[in-house]
């Protein structure tokens, strides 16, 4: 439990340093992330520590985005203003770039790589 | 003898501003809020995070506190947010094969969507009249809100309008998944995970949690890519516009 936790902390922590080090356009723990990953697959399988944590943390990952969430209240006077054309906007863009990214990845692996067993 | 009023307004004073206080308030409103959400069917309308976030912000402006002192004590929960992005690779792990399969289609599906997400939202911000600051922050509305904030600054925007945008579009997309899926025949939690965490980034990713891990894996896996991919691709996208 402990030794899982720091294991993610120093993951999170050294992602901090290099996105600063090296002036990273991404945030610390998306670097984090991908240290993890390559931790993972270095030592080929997650230590019982790890996954107990992570399991902790993302099976509650949308109480987790809560309190960002309720920051909307900080921003009701800018998006007011033009609120007409930022619904419509955002409404139209969110539809169509989910289904632009779904139909792609899904035409794409149909017919390229699982040929085996795609759905079932 | 003091008056029980006052001693109440005193008390009230106290716990108002204690981080205590907000961290309770948000912890009980959001089990109340699964717990609700079970019984109203799942329904994506009112998922935990969108109920959540509706019942607290009234509560705060009903009770006058602002979000700084709010933030004061809902940031131990906001902590872990940055922990758990870390986490997610641990599912990406689990499922490296699927990644592994489907590198190629990933990063153009990845590219496509990061481009849609940005020329879709400048179209119709062009096409409404929308000025040209609305129309920047309105950009990188997909994308994870840390990147989607420095975005906005460097092309034009105003950060500030663009983190209030982010979490709009998260909700937008939790709301439209199910039926959009439906619509669209589309069926491989993989699929269905990629597309939620790239056009909802975070929001979609808690929303892909509960379609399964693997959906969950991989909409952590979007959130990363198009966040890079957008930090790269959006500042050359508006300056080949020419807007």
């Amino acid at each position: 439990m402990l030794l899982g936790i720091s294991i993610l902390l120093i993951c999170q922590l050294c992602g901090e340093v290099l996105v600063r080090l090296l002036n990273f356009p991404v945030p610390g723990p998306v670097v984090g992330m991908v240290l993890l990953l390559i931790v993972l697959i270095i030592k080929g399988s997650v230590p019982k520590s790890v996954q107990t944590v992570g399991d902790a943390l993302l099976n509650n990952i949308a109480l987790l985005y809560v309190p960002a969430g309720v920051g909307l209240m900080e921003h009701f006077k800018l998006i007011s203003k033009g609120w007409l054309v930022i619904s419509i906007a955002l409404v139209v863009s969110t539809i169509v770039t989910m289904a632009v990214t779904a139909i792609v990845l899904k035409f794409l692996t149909e017919h390229h790589v699982d040929k085996e067993k795609p759905y079932d | 003898m003091t008056n029980p009023p006052a001693d109440l307004s005193s008390l009230w004073v106290y716990l108002a501003a204690s981080p205590l206080l907000s961290l309770t308030v948000t912890l009980v409103t959001f089990q109340c809020c699964v717990w609700l959400n079970k019984k109203l069917g799942k329904s994506a309308l009112f998922h935990p995070v969108l109920l959540s976030m509706a019942m607290l912000i009234t509560f705060l402006k009903v009770a006058n506190i602002s979000y700084d002192t709010y933030f004061k004590g809902a940031q131990f929960v906001h902590f872990l947010l940055g922990t758990a992005t870390v986490a997610l690779a641990i599912p990406l792990y689990h499922h490296l094969d699927w990644v592994k399969r489907m590198f190629f289609p990933i990063i153009i599906a990845c590219f496509t969507g990061a481009t849609t997400a940005a020329l879709s939202a400048i179209g119709v911000g062009v096409w409404m009249g929308a000025s040209r600051e609305t129309i920047m922050s309105l950009a990188p509305k997909s994308v994870t809100s840390p990147i989607a904030m420095g975005i906005s600054e460097k092309i034009g925007g105003l950060p500030a309008l663009t983190a209030g945008l982010v979490l709009i579009t998260g909700a937008i997309g939790c709301l439209i998944a199910a039926p959009l899926y439906r619509l669209l025949n589309i069926r491989h939690d993989s699929v269905k995970g990629f597309a939620l965490g790239l056009s909802a980034h975070g929001f979609g990713t808690a929303y892909a949690f509960d379609i399964s891990q693997l959906a969950g894996a991989f909409a952590g896996l979007a959130i990363g890519l198009t966040g890079i991919v957008s930090a790269f691709l959006l500042p050359l996208l508006i300056k080949s516009l020419g807007i």
